[in-house]
């Protein structure tokens, strides 16, 4: 009964979408009753978010049971599998992440329906209608062809489980954070739909888009960032970002959401950047689509695609093409009755976030490209591989002079400015830039270039990052403006650890006997004895490993060659010791035949600080969205009490208005 | 009918005879240096940055530097030795390429069919400047 209530509600849902779509287009049509329809749009947008919630514990409730007779249950469940991990496996497979992904867009729609309401109301019912649309799309594929729900004739005896690479609390909530990022771009592609309908392409709009971006924006960087350390960790070999499709797949809509929130914030503060806003509006959304694409197809098969299936791929191909298209479409033939807006100079605030758009787009189109190329190639019967050597040089062409403007832009004004009004409050940065290059190359003579200029600009970043807050008060300023400070200095954090990681790694591959010591780096490691253990779906061989930092006091190692039973697979669990100048990365492999077993060991100075950098970015976001949804709140209050005061005193407000 | 069944018993014949030697092969110890690095540090990171560029063809977008799989360690270890032989890291790949095809390369090589990759920096950023160049004044106060 459970899984059949979970269809039901999906289904109503997918019926309130339809009205939905159907009132809005009616009401923006105009004619007789229009009014009344328009009334029925924000209800059916509100209640098919708990509908949908409801249908996403149902499926939650399954897995919970482990109920053998439905099919995704059986299929990747195992009832001897931890709590944590059976509710975690309802999104770790295809039918339940879509499912995940509506509900999220469905309770967004709920949100957006309840509290949006700065907007004509034109402009809302065309956004609404947008939204109807996408999520029509997602509820069709989910029904005809990735039922969650789906029963089997004769109920199985046991599930298949879990693959064991997932079975691990970071990517537990991993897909969940991206999912709500996505989302949250596709209620921006609404907005900007809904904008370029009724022509009120203005800072109002950006205004009301922009805590959708940034919110959206916040869970895509905490994605990534958990993505990143997972990989690095649970991959067993020390890397943390291999360019891999699924991953492109997931920085491809954080490059064009942090474009788009760059300038959406310079179309809210100046009006100008209307169309270019509106565009990146459809590219993030189409990024976020793409990237769905590229995982759930299958069409590039890779550590993370565990769906492969031909048929949803062309299913979402179809929707691909019809979003994007229509978009598309809809903004040809719009975007000339948008003017462009107010112009600047090219010493500007606004130039300076012109730097990054055209930056952060550019950056784009290469992943999109390296990504997408090889299966072009592959249609001429050439397989090709685009990897690191590619996208590292020819990201950073575009990435360093972005981090410049970066360190110039916030300190200038809008519409118009001078060098030389600045110029002495850089004289610091540039400074202790060159300085690092010089040092680095003193010290380290064999450096590569990308690593040697990413030190130098990740300590003139971080110190220019701060400049801005130089000679203000501090207590009178305004929470995006430390959002701003905070998520620059976190990029700066971010790219040194980069930059030392892939400068200053040392790598120690042995093959030891028990009581061996092995040196890597500044730690002695000695390897104190192996021992077998048992986890409740696995058993493992663990190593002890005795590690002295210098003549530190000693540090335990518990790596483990871990073997799951169910499904049969052997993963490397690997140990880390953290200290505050980088990272010890253990990882025991198999026993040679001679009885000596396989080590790999790597000291990564200041590693941590990837994702230090990472979280920093996601905070910067979280400040500035607290600061623009508390100055809303607090402007909305403002009005709300103007206009009752008019209301109750019309003539004393009238006569006395101005002397307030 | 006769004649098909005759050829199916013969290709079960030749693919027993063949996994057998290729199972056998799995249990052998591994190619010495998949999991030992080369004496000389100098040549060791040589390899090591070669091996990042190169995948592993049995596995899902790893290099062989990153991966497991005994096909990486073999290729590991033929790098490994190359490089202690003393030979150019591109040419290795030269010969890898000739080997397996581009596919294990993730360094893609300017070719009739790759050019795009290259052009395409370009290209983005003429078009970047040729859609917002009419964006910017000269002067102050020059509006819209």
């Amino acid at each position: 009964m459970i899984a059949e209530a979970g269809l039901a509600l999906l289904w109503f849902a997918a019926a309130l979408a339809v009205l939905q779509l159907f009132t809005s287009l009616m009401t923006l049509r105009g004619g007789d009753g229009s009014g009344e329809m328009g009334g029925i749009v924000r209800p059916a947008a509100i209640m098919q978010g708990p509908l949908v919630a409801l249908s996403f514990a149902m499926l939650m409730w399954l897995f919970i049971r482990t109920d053998l007779s439905v099919l995704l249950v059986a299929a990747n469940s195992h009832s001897a599998k931890p709590f944590i991990f059976k509710v975690a496996g309802t999104w770790g497979n295809h039918e339940g992440s879509m499912l995940l992904w509506v509900t999220v867009m469905a309770l967004s729609g709920s949100f957006l329906a309840l509290v949006e309401r700065r907007l004509p109301e034109r402009t809302m019912i065309a956004t609404l209608a947008a939204q109807a649309f996408v999520s029509l799309g997602f509820y069709a594929f989910l029904l005809f062809s990735s039922n969650p729900f789906e029963r089997l004739l004769t109920p199985v005896a046991e599930g298949n489980g879990l693959n064991p690479l997932l079975q691990d609390i970071g990517l537990a909530f991993h897909p969940p954070t991206l999912y709500v990022g996505y989302v949250g771009l596709s209620v921006a592609f609404s907005f900007a739909v809904g904008a370029l309908i009724t022509r009120e392409v203005g800072p109002a709009f950006a205004r009301a888009m922009r805590p959708w971006v940034l919110g959206s924006w916040i869970f895509l960087t905490i994605g990534i960032t958990a993505g990143s350390y997972w990989a690095y960790y649970e991959l067993g070999w020390g890397g943390w970002w291999f360019w891999d499709p699924v991953e492109n797949a997931s920085l491809m809509p954080w490059l064009a959401a942090t474009a788009l929130l760059h300038s959406a914030s310079v179309l809210a503060s100046r009006d100008a950047l209307r169309t270019w806003t509106i565009m990146l509006g459809v590219v993030a959304f189409s990024m976020s689509m793409v990237g769905t694409f590229l995982v759930r197809s299958g069409i590039l098969t890779s550590v993370h695609a565990f769906a492969v299936d031909p048929e949803r791929g062309t299913f979402i191909l179809a929707l691909l093409t019809i979003y994007i298209g229509g978009a598309l479409a809809l903004f040809g033939a719009r975007a000339s009755t948008v003017s462009e807006g107010k112009r600047f100079s090219i010493v500007s605030r606004e130039a300076g976030l012109v730097v990054n758009n055209v930056a952060l787009t550019a950056i784009l189109g290469i992943v999109l490209l390296g990504t997408l190329y090889p299966l072009l190639t592959e249609a001429f019967d050439t397989k090709v591989s685009v990897g690191p050597p590619y996208f590292n040089p020819v990201g950073a062409i575009f990435a360093f002079p972005m981090f410049v403007a970066l360190a110039i832009g916030p300190l200038l004004r809008w519409r118009s400015d001078r060098f030389g009004r600045i110029g002495k409050r850089l004289i610091l940065p540039a400074v202790v830039t060159v300085i690092v290059l010089g040092g680095a190359l003193m010290f380290a003579p064999d450096i590569h270039i990308l690593p040697l200029l990413g030190l130098g600009m990740a300590i003139g970043l971080g110190i220019a990052s701060l400049v801005p807050l130089f000679g203000r008060n501090l207590l009178r300023t305004p929470l995006p403006t430390y959002g701003m400070v905070l998520g620059h200095f976190g990029l700066a954090v971010a790219l040194f650890g980069m930059a030392s990681e892939s400068a200053f790694s040392t790598e120690k591959l042995v093959a030891a006997n028990v009581g061996d010591r092995v040196d890597v780096g500044p730690w002695s490691i000695e390897l104190t004895s192996m021992e077998p253990v048992a986890g409740p779906n696995w058993t493992a061989l663990e190593a002890t490993m005795t590690a002295r930092y210098e003549d530190g006091s000693p540090v335990m190692l518990h790596p483990q060659s871990r073997t799951f039973t169910q499904p049969q697979q052997t993963t490397s669990e690997s140990a880390l010791s953290t200290r505050w100048n980088g990272q010890l990365y253990a990882v025991v492999g198999e026993e040679g035949a001679d009885g000596r077993w396989q080590l790999r060991l790597w000291w990564k100075p200041f590693v941590p600080l990837v994702w230090l950098g990472g979280l920093l970015i996601a905070l910067g976001g979280v400040l500035a969205l607290i600061g623009r949804v508390a100055g809303d709140v607090r402007r909305g209050l403002q009005r709300r009490r103007i206009a009752m005061r008019r209301e109750s005193k019309p003539l004393a407000a009238a006569t006395t208005g101005p002397a307030e | 009918m006769h004649m098909l069944a005759r050829l199916a018993l013969f290709a079960t014949l030749i693919v027993s005879a063949l996994a057998g030697p290729l199972a056998a092969q799995d249990q052998l110890p591994p190619a010495p240096y998949a999991y030992r690095q080369l004496e000389d540090p100098a040549q060791e990171a040589k390899a090591q940055e070669l091996m990042e560029t190169l995948r592993c063809l049995k596995c899902q977008s790893q290099s062989i530097a990153d991966s497991d799989a005994s096909m990486a360690g073999d290729m590991r270890n033929q790098v490994r030795l190359k490089i202690k032989a003393g030979e150019d890291p591109e040419a290795i790949r030269g010969w890898l390429i000739e080997r397996y095809g581009d596919y294990v390369s993730y360094k893609p090589e300017l070719t009739a069919l790759t050019w795009p990759l290259f052009a395409a920096p370009l290209v983005l950023l003429l078009l970047a400047i040729m859609l917002l160049r009419r964006r910017f004044t000269r002067g102050v106060g020059d509006n819209d």
